[in-house]
């Protein structure tokens, strides 16, 4: 047995493909053999594009109808799977997504899973990822071992996206079969935080406050400090879970991974969870009361003072700016 | 109503954790806690029978050595009992082995309404166990859950997702993660922590349960090198004199992002 057979967990945002997905394309057709990506929803406006990035077929289970992905999808792509095309290896995107169907999936197949990958290789049959670990600063490399289909999950950014300029991929239907017991799960509504100014994973700049900022009105000073830098507000888990700002903001482990021109983390200490979502940063600007923060290990500039303090001042000498 | 928990009892995340150098795994061998993910659950569970007008919260959890001090913390929290899955030939089980026995731990309890769980433990990370768990019962399930209700035998979550949050019903029995901060864990009375002490926690093996394919041989992966990332080096680090943000603006021109 090779890799030949390599399935994609693709995902798109109001008709176009993430940036995730074109990540993991990129990768799987790197390693040879066919790509498929398999998809929830509908795939017609996106067959274009997932073939362009290396897909030569999309399996589609067509709306879900507001049911929960996880059981859903899995199910349909088991179906897939015993009709006959039995793929080596499935790539799956690190977000809730693709850890529920890969749950799913799991079990149903009776196979292991690894996430929080940042890398794979292929050697022969065999395939091996790398975890890091430990606020990342250990990488574990764990090869797959019996039968596939072999689960991961990657990380985002782990790998760049480049377009391989292939035609469309053939649009191939997997409908849900009947869930059973394990069906019932439906979104009833969906609500999204307006937010303007760059999305916080693709922004060139941004400015993440924590604890040290005190209290919740003083986010205001990361509002307006990633306003001025054109950039976009983040926020460490200890301020998400203190209910200071809603949890897209939160940048670190069980957050989003960015990876800016520059970073600014005001009142932060650079827990390892938290230095997961941002250490990839090229510059890094940490303030701080504490010497001895953790975020001082990798910043490129460290303040070592009071956030109530030097961001007012930075704030009126770039606003004076003009 | 009846609620049972996953709780993990885990090694101090405020202590660095080192690696077995024998297996490349995580050293469980010192002293665990209750891993804090999971004091949103157990509390979540407690509320929720509360609300429900009466009922108990049991608890499910797998840990070597026949660890039980993070059980005792959920069982003073107001949990009523346990089942804990001790067993040597557990070292090294993956998720999936790991989902597989504590929902048999579960079905050991009997008669569950709901199975909270965090949504990833705090030393692995994983992220896949609750929704494994939910196949391996035949349940439905909803992850990321930030707010969770149980109205005329059905839940109403708020589950949380990358752009917000969505509105999602959910027939009952159900397995529902729960996000941290669903809700403010409560500290465990003096009252708790002695009457913890004699609430029971059934201590059973893998085979007890039925589960037999377990630890490395059934993991169905192998760990093959252990290496040490490149370290990003520190800069500068400065005082604040009360002119520090002159510095920030200069490094931002020198960047060309000002």
């Amino acid at each position: 047995m090779t890799i030949s057979n390599i399935w994609v967990f693709a995902q798109a945002n109001d008709g176009a493909v993430t940036t995730g997905t074109l990540e993991l394309l990129t990768k799987a057709r790197s390693l040879g053999g066919t790509v498929s990506a398999v998809i929830g929803g509908d795939a017609s406006a996106v067959a274009g594009t997932l073939g362009e990035f290396g897909a030569s077929r999309v399996y589609a289970t067509g709306d879900l109808g507001g049911a929960l992905p996880g059981a859903a999808i899995a199910s349909a792509l088991v179906a897939v799977i015993e009709g006959g095309d039995r793929p080596d290896l499935i790539m799956f995107p690190q977000n809730y997504e693709g850890r529920d169907v890969m749950a799913r999936l799991s079990v149903k197949l009776d196979r292991t899973v690894i996430t929080n990958n940042t890398d794979l290789s292929v050697d022969g049959d065999s395939v091996t990822v790398i975890t890091p670990v430990f606020g990342g600063n250990t990488l574990v490399a764990t090869t797959f071992s019996g039968e596939g289909p072999f689960l991961a999950a990657f990380r985002p950014k782990s790998f760049a996206a480049e377009s391989a300029g292939g035609g469309a991929a053939e649009v191939m239907a997997a409908p849900v079969p009947d869930l059973g017991s394990t069906g019932g799960a439906t979104v009833t509504a969906v609500h999204v935080e307006e937010s303007t100014g760059p999305k916080l994973d693709e922004a060139e700049v941004v400015v993440s406050g924590g604890r040290g900022l005190g209290e919740a009105d003083k986010f205001a000073m990361v509002d307006d400090l990633a306003k001025v830098l054109k950039g976009a507000a983040g926020a460490s888990r200890a301020i998400v879970d203190a209910g200071w700002v809603p949890y897209s903001m939160q940048v670190g482990q069980t957050g989003k991974v960015v990876k800016p021109n520059v970073y600014i983390a005001a009142g932060i200490s650079g827990a390892t969870q938290h230095m997961v979502g941002m250490k990839g940063s090229k510059h890094i600007i940490a303030i701080n009361k504490d010497a001895e923060a953790p975020i001082f290990g990798v910043a490129d500039l460290g303040i070592v003072g009071d956030v109530h303090k030097v961001l007012p001042k930075l704030l009126e000498a770039l606003q004076g700016r003009g | 109503m009846k609620v049972i928990v996953c709780v993990k009892q885990i090694p101090d995340p405020a202590l660095p954790g080192e690696l077995d150098s024998a297996t490349n795994t995580l050293k469980r061998d010192g002293k665990l806690i209750l891993d804090e993910s999971d004091s949103y659950g157990v509390e979540m569970a407690l509320q929720l029978v509360d609300a429900a007008g009466g009922g108990e919260v049991a608890l499910v959890s797998m840990a070597p050595n026949g660890e039980v001090s993070g059980l005792r913390t959920a069982l003073a929290m107001g949990a009523a009992q346990g089942v804990l899955v001790s067993d040597p030939g557990l070292a090294g089980s993956d998720a999936l082995t790991t989902a597989k026995v504590l929902a048999a731990a579960v079905q050991r309890l009997g008669g569950a309404d709901l199975v909270l769980a965090g949504t990833e433990s705090s030393d692995g990370y994983t992220g896949t166990v609750p929704e494994q768990m939910a196949e391996v019962l035949g349940l439905p399930s909803v992850t990321f859950a930030k707010s969770v209700a149980v109205e005329g035998g059905s839940l109403k979550v708020n589950r949380q997702t990358e752009a917000g949050y969505d509105e999602v019903t959910c027939p009952l029995p159900a397995v529902v993660s729960v996000t941290a901060g669903v809700v403010e864990p409560r500290y465990p009375s003096f009252k708790g922590i002695m009457a913890a002490k004699s609430k029971p926690v059934d201590t059973v093996t893998a085979a007890d349960l039925g589960v037999t394919a377990t630890g490395w041989d059934a993991a169905g992966q192998q760990i093959t090198s252990v290496t040490q990332a490149p370290t990003r080096e520190a800069g500068e680090v400065i005082e604040d004199d009360g002119e520090a943000h002159v510095k920030i603006v200069e490094f931002l021109e020198g960047l060309k992002v000002i």
